[in-house]
């Protein structure tokens, strides 16, 4: 080891050691989510020789047309949320909410669950009082109003934004009995808005450019230091998410997409770039967002988001209902690029086969796959592992904590295991 | 002349334009003329952010006897008397100490590598709900006094645009900027040599409906 990084002596007198707050323990929802499964298992279907029936909404006609001007999903799929972790963090305006991937289908996330993580709440924006400012080493300083923006060529690109701090607390071993939980701060969307390489050619880069900041327009003025190579390479001023404005949850009326780089990077409400030579060191790149190895030392700008992959189906909120064929589900994706391959193992990562990649397989975005396998209750060690365009292999939890230890929380990128039970019943586990 | 006809004067076709923009070198790639000039005056009503160097200091200066009346007011609520954080709310108190071992904690004295950066996060972003409301001064004093609780800079120490980019953190040399995957595995098929004991599982499943 080249240094020792956290040799110092305690030289601290007036340091209390304030303990984690544990209050987490206290609830346990998972008999009442798998409640009705024991059922299901004993086979007992509808019997065939009663009629079917005729339901009353196909006798009446429902609402007519404009009774939801903006619709919104069926009542009976409530439970298709985000949700939190209420112990988490000390508020709710600096803190995460989580996709159900459990529940969705394909690869985009609809707008109103993509993943939250904010650091001051969500500003309410007027756009007709928002403008991106652009400054620093440039010819000329420019602001652009939303209408400025939309009178550029738009591109609509295909990308995932996954928290950088997604499935940090499974790094100290499993943790969370949910999918949404370990793997949930990951969304994947349409991004519509200007190559940020457009804007900087407005403003005309000086030659001394290498660093930008991004800021946003919140209460946290949450601002990120980014590299100007990524910035005249695929960085996007968005407005645009799933075919129409971005939520305010994610940023609207602006934010900056950095394809395949961790979620903060990806600064929300933008209101300003500056250019300049270096980076600026915000707290959100230093005392939080790098990666502190066993050594004491600590990796920072970890921009990109490394191959991962897990299975949706199962999960714990998604048991095996039916012996039989079982179509394994799930979803892989790589800051780097496109998905090459994902492989499953039903033995813990003895031995693997290829699953199916169903299109479209886009580059920086979620990449749907699926494997046939066949349960007749026998226990297994379910997991998947990808290889994305660059050869780089999704690591084991050994493999990564064998060089980042167990408090690097961030760009946990390790194989998930799922332990299936004769039940049918689906823990995460973590193998050893 | 409008600025779609300087374009076509300049030979460039909307559809070539992002394909162009991509291979010329800065200065020279074709412009919309879209947005409006940015002013001294806008610029320096937002510029707020302060670097590693300095750069971005305004003028003003504190000490943490000066700031410790303010932080009491403003900040010890959430962040305790002594800087050891109340409830779930961040420490701003600690060593290095706390870097390695199996519960680490990273503090701004522990851990944060520039004095820098705490001067701009507590004028950007705190008092949490009230941001931006405190003045140069006042974010001076604090700043002193933070650092001073952590005995990074003596009690009487002044702070200013000259003295504290020159305020050495304990934790500096500490970072190392990430180049490429620092994990190299291989994608064995079969027989593969791996521990497949369970030795952990999860227990909690306790998350809530948002608005529960
Ligand atoms: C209402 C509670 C509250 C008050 C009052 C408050 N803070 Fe904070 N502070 C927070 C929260 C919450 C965070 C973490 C925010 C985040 O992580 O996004 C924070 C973070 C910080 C941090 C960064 C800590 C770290 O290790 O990352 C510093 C420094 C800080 N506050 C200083 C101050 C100062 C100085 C004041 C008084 C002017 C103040 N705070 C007042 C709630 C508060």
């Amino acid at each position: 080891m080249a240094v020792f990084c956290a040799h110092g002596s305690l030289v601290m007198s007036k340091l209390s050691d304030s303990k984690p707050n544990r209050r987490g323990r206290r609830r346990f929802l998972r008999a009442s989510l798998l409640g009705s499964l024991g059922a299901a298992l004993t086979g007992k279907s509808m019997a065939g020789d009663q009629p079917l029936e005729v339901p009353s909404w196909t006798r009446h006609p429902g609402p007519g047309v404009g009774n939801t001007p903006y619709g919104v999903p069926s009542p009976f799929e409530k439970n298709v949320v985000r949700r939190i972790l209420p112990w988490m963090s000390a508020s709710r305006e600096s803190s995460v909410s989580f996709t159900p991937l459990q529940d969705l289908h394909g690869i985009i996330t609809p707008s109103g669950l993509h993943f939250e993580r904010h650091h001051a709440g969500v500003p309410a924006i007027d756009p007709a009082a928002h403008v991106l400012a652009i400054h620093g080493m440039v010819e000329r300083p420019l602001k652009f109003t939303l209408e400025d923006l939309q009178r550029f060529p738009a591109v609509s690109r295909v990308h995932f934004i996954e928290c950088a701090g997604n499935g940090a607390l499974e790094q100290h071993g499993a943790q969370l009995n949910g999918l949404q939980f370990t793997h949930g701060m990951l969304s994947c969307s349409e991004w519509t808005g200007v190559p940020l390489k457009l804007l900087l050619a407005e403003a005309g880069l000086r030659p001394t450019a290498k660093w930008l900041l991004a800021e946003g327009a919140d209460a946290a003025a949450m601002a990120r230091s980014f590299p100007v190579d990524k910035a005249l390479d695929d960085a996007l001023i968005a407005y645009g998410q799933n075919g129409e404005m971005l939520r305010p949850e994610q940023g609207y009326p602006l934010r900056l997409v950095l394809p395949g780089w961790e979620g903060v990077a990806n600064v929300k409400w933008l209101r300003r770039i500056e250019v300049g030579d270096r980076p600026w060191e915000m707290r959100e790149e230093t005392a939080t967002y790098t990666d502190l190895l066993p050594s004491g030392k600590a990796r920072q700008f970890t921009f990109v988001q490394e191959a991962k992959s897990v299975i949706t189906s199962p999960c714990p909120e998604k048991p095996l209902r039916h012996k039989g064929p079982v179509i394994v589900t799930g979803l892989a994706w790589s800051g780097e690029g496109r998905v090459k391959r994902v492989d499953v193992s039903f033995d813990g990562g003895r031995n693997w086969q290829p699953a199916k990649l169903k299109g479209p397989i886009l580059s920086k975005a979620l990449t749907r796959f699926e494997i046939p396998w066949e349960w007749h209750g026998q226990e297994a060690l379910l997991q998947s592992r990808t290889i994305d365009e660059t050869g780089y292999v999704q690591p084991s939890y050994q493999q990564l904590r064998a060089l980042r230890g167990t408090n690097s929380m961030y760009h946990n990128n390790a194989i998930q295991t799922w332990q299936v039970r004769a039940n049918g019943e689906v823990d995460n586990v973590q193998l050893g | 002349m409008s600025s779609w006809d300087k374009l076509v004067v300049h030979g460039l076709l909307l559809a070539g334009a992002m394909a162009w923009t991509g291979v010329l070198a800065a200065g020279e790639s074709p412009r919309y003329g879209f947005g409006s000039a940015l002013s001294e005056t806008e610029i320096s009503s937002w510029d707020i952010d302060v670097g590693p160097d300095g750069a971005g200091l305004p003028p003003g200066s504190g000490t943490a006897a000066q700031g410790e009346a303010l932080y009491l007011a403003q900040c010890a609520a959430c962040h305790g008397e002594f800087g050891e954080g109340v409830g779930r709310y961040p420490a701003l108190l600690g060593t290095r100490a706390s870097l390695v071992g199996e519960r680490t904690r990273k503090t701004v004295g522990g851990y944060w590598p520039y004095a820098t950066t705490l001067w701009d996060y507590i004028n950007r972003a705190m008092p949490f709900g009230n941001a931006q409301s405190l003045s140069p001064d006042q974010v001076y004093a604090l700043t002193a006094y933070v650092l001073a609780l952590n005995e990074i800079v003596a009690e009487d120490a002044v702070l200013d645009a000259h003295t504290l980019p020159a305020v050495r953190m304990p934790n500096r040399d500490c970072f190392v900027v990430a180049k490429g995957p620092d994990i190299k595995a291989a994608a064995c098929m079969h027989d593969c040599a791996v521990p497949v004991k369970v030795v952990g599982r999860a227990a909690r499943l306790d998350g809530a409906t948002v608005g529960e």
